[in-house]
Formats: structure tokens, sequence, C-alpha cells
């Protein structure tokens, strides 16, 4: 018998029990959430069992919602099963003030630069990882840039003409001051 | 039934016999068995007629340029045969795409590589100011880390663009003055780019 969607569910939920929640299937992919501190454990449970064999980490991201207090930093991991195809999404929530989750190295050797990668856009500190430094920005960028409170373009143009932007003569990249790069 | 054909119906015939252009020999004195003239033109003639580049392309402009390099719109006749890809052997730097903030450092550090009598060009928006990508990660100008002698707009520019560019170094080069590089409003520009 093919492996599917309620099946991975059913498995899930007879481990877990009620910790995930949110299960949805977005275009048939099935997505769930965890709390932070199970998700290496389900991703071990996905990775080890014979039947589910999850074996490849996909994808490595976070996403910013700054309007859900406590749950402002989604970690979002995309798993693939390559033998029967089928590709999984979970998800895991924490707070900004704590950005603390346990890295996944030590499952997929993938989740390093991953991880790095996260860290550098989104200030998620990885727990155990063994070189958690920026990756893609300048190693001295003070902030983290896909965080939604950090402005896009670059602050330190004073040349920029508002009225072809549509901003007012009240607000603007050109009223503000350039801050230390 | 076939559409007719519009277009480039009258190709015109190339003609090599008008077509070719000679270096002309600066204006001097000349006698017998003598020609005296300025050693800047003399030098910047020889220069600016075998100015190697290096193409420093990191993205869609430097696919320009491979056409600027290819055979419709040959840069070979304008003496740049020889790309240089080691700034140890060329005369031109020719920055060519967009520079991350990260890159900026690694583009001075081949800058400085280069050895005196240096032009640079910068090809492009992302170049010249950063282009479209007003962001957080792109150097907004290599005019932030070297200093540019020449400037292209364009997103990308036209392979007649770059060409035009390397004409108008190919006039700097060829009206420089021998003392330039040692003066002080060159060491004053250097200074200011933190390069001693």
């Amino acid at each position: 018998m093919a492996l599917t969607n309620e099946t991975i569910k059913e498995r899930l939920i007879a481990k877990f029990g009620d910790q995930l929640s949110h299960f949805e299937e977005p275009y048939g992919m099935l997505t769930f959430e965890a709390p932070k501190e199970l998700n290496l454990k389900v991703m071990q449970f996905l990775y080890d069992d014979a039947e589910l064999q999850f074996r490849f980490l996909t994808d490595l991201t976070a996403v910013h919602y700054p309007d859900q207090k406590g749950r402002e930093l989604a970690i979002v991991y995309h798993l693939h099963n390559l033998a029967d195809n089928i590709r999984l999404r979970f998800k895991v929530f924490t707070a900004i003030e704590q950005p603390d989750i346990f890295t996944a190295t030590q499952l997929y050797s993938s989740a390093n630069w991953m991880e790095r990668e996260t860290y550098d856009f989104f200030g998620i500190h990885f727990v155990g990882h063994p070189n958690l430094k920026r990756i893609l920005n300048v190693d001295e960028m003070e902030y983290f840039p896909m965080r939604k409170e950090f402005p896009l373009e670059d602050q330190t143009r004073i040349d920029k003409d508002d009225a072809m932007f549509g901003r007012t003569a009240l607000e603007g990249p050109s009223r503000r001051e350039a801050p230390q790069t | 039934m076939a559409r007719p054909v519009r277009f480039n119906i009258h190709p015109i015939q190339a003609d090599i016999k008008e077509n070719i252009s000679l270096a002309n020999a600066p204006e001097g004195y000349t006698g017998e068995g003598f020609f005296t003239t300025q050693l800047s033109s003399v030098v910047g003639l020889a220069r600016k007629n075998s100015l190697w580049p290096l193409p420093f392309a990191t993205s869609c402009c430097g696919i320009e340029f491979m056409a600027v390099m290819a055979s419709h719109y040959d840069l070979a006749r304008f003496g740049a045969e020889r790309l240089a890809f080691s700034p140890r052997q060329c005369d031109l730097l020719m920055v060519m795409g967009t520079i991350a903030k990260k890159m900026g450092p690694i583009l001075k550090q081949v800058y400085l590589q280069m050895a005196e009598p240096r032009w640079v060009m910068a090809v492009g928006a992302c170049a010249a100011s950063g282009g479209i990508f007003d962001t957080y990660s792109v150097l907004q100008g290599i005019d932030q880390v070297i200093p540019v002698d020449v400037y292209v707009p364009g997103c990308p520019p036209r392979p007649e663009g770059i060409l035009d560019g390397f004409m108008r170094i190919q006039d700097l080069v060829g009206a420089e003055s021998v003392r330039r590089r040692n003066g002080e409003e060159y060491k004053a520009l250097l200074h200011g780019y933190g390069i001693q």
C-alpha cells in the first residue's frame, strides 16, 4: 500500500498525540505544527521509521510574523521521502525575545548552511550549531534584514527623489539619518 | 503562404576598403631622420590602442560584454585582444554587474593588485550606482570602494554602449599627462579611498 498523507498523519498522532496541531494540506502537501522543544524528536521519528523514511531535508527557513505576539518567528522545515516521493512541511514557532531552537545538523548535514542563513536573516539562534555565523551578509551587519521591522532600502543614500517613489515630503529615506553600517 | 520579407532586404555590402581606420601620428616637428613630439602623445597613443581589460563580470552586464567580445561587436579591433584575468597583467578594470557589499573588499583587493597606470570602467547601472537593487546587500556604486574613470549607464547597456565607454577610456588614456600618477591630486584621490 502506498504511503499517503493520512497514513503519515495517523502515525504522527499515534506517536506524539495532541502535541502536534494545525494539520493542513495546502496544494496536497501535509503541513503541521509542533512545539519547539520537539522539533528534533519529530524529525528523528520521521527519519528512523521504516515506513515513513523522511530522509531528505529540502529546505529550512523562517518567517517573521510581527503581529502574532509570543509566536513571531516560524521556522519551517521541508522534508522529503525520496523512496515514495512524498513531501512534508512542519513548522515550529518561537517568540522573538528568545529565539532558541535545537539544531538539526546532527541529523541532516545540509541543515548546517541553511541554519546559518536563517540566523543571518532572522536572528534565530540554533542551539548546538557548530559554526553559527553569518553566511551571506557582511559579518559586521548588526541587524537581521528579513525581519519586517528593517527597511528594504539601503539607508546611506541621500539622493533619492521622493516624488518619484510615491513618498510624500514628510517621510522617506532622505529624511532619515544614515545608520551605522 | 509565407509572408513576404519586409526588412533587411537591401543589406549594405561591407566595404573593407573604406572602413580601415589608422591611428594617426601625433603632431610634431619632422625632419631628416627625426620626429619630435610630446612624450605623452606617443605614450598615450601606444597605450590607448593596446589596452588589456580585466573583465570583472558578475552578472547580466557580463553577458553583454561577452557579446562585445564576440565577432559581431568585436572589442579586439580596439586593441583589447587579450583579456587578462589577472590584475597584474591588465590596464583596465571593467566592472560589469552587481557588486554586493560582501564583494566590495574583494573588488578593492583586485584594484590594489593592478599596476599603474590603471583605469576603471563601471559598466551598467548596478556598478555605477547600485542600479535597481537599492537594498541592504548591494553596494550602491563601486565608486564607494574604488575610483572610477568612466561610467556606462544601461541595464544592461547595449554592446555599442560598452564600446562607446571603451572609446572614452581611450580618449582619457590618450590625453593623460605622464606626470599625472605622481601628482598631488591623484595621491589625494587615492587617499580618499584609503589607498596609499
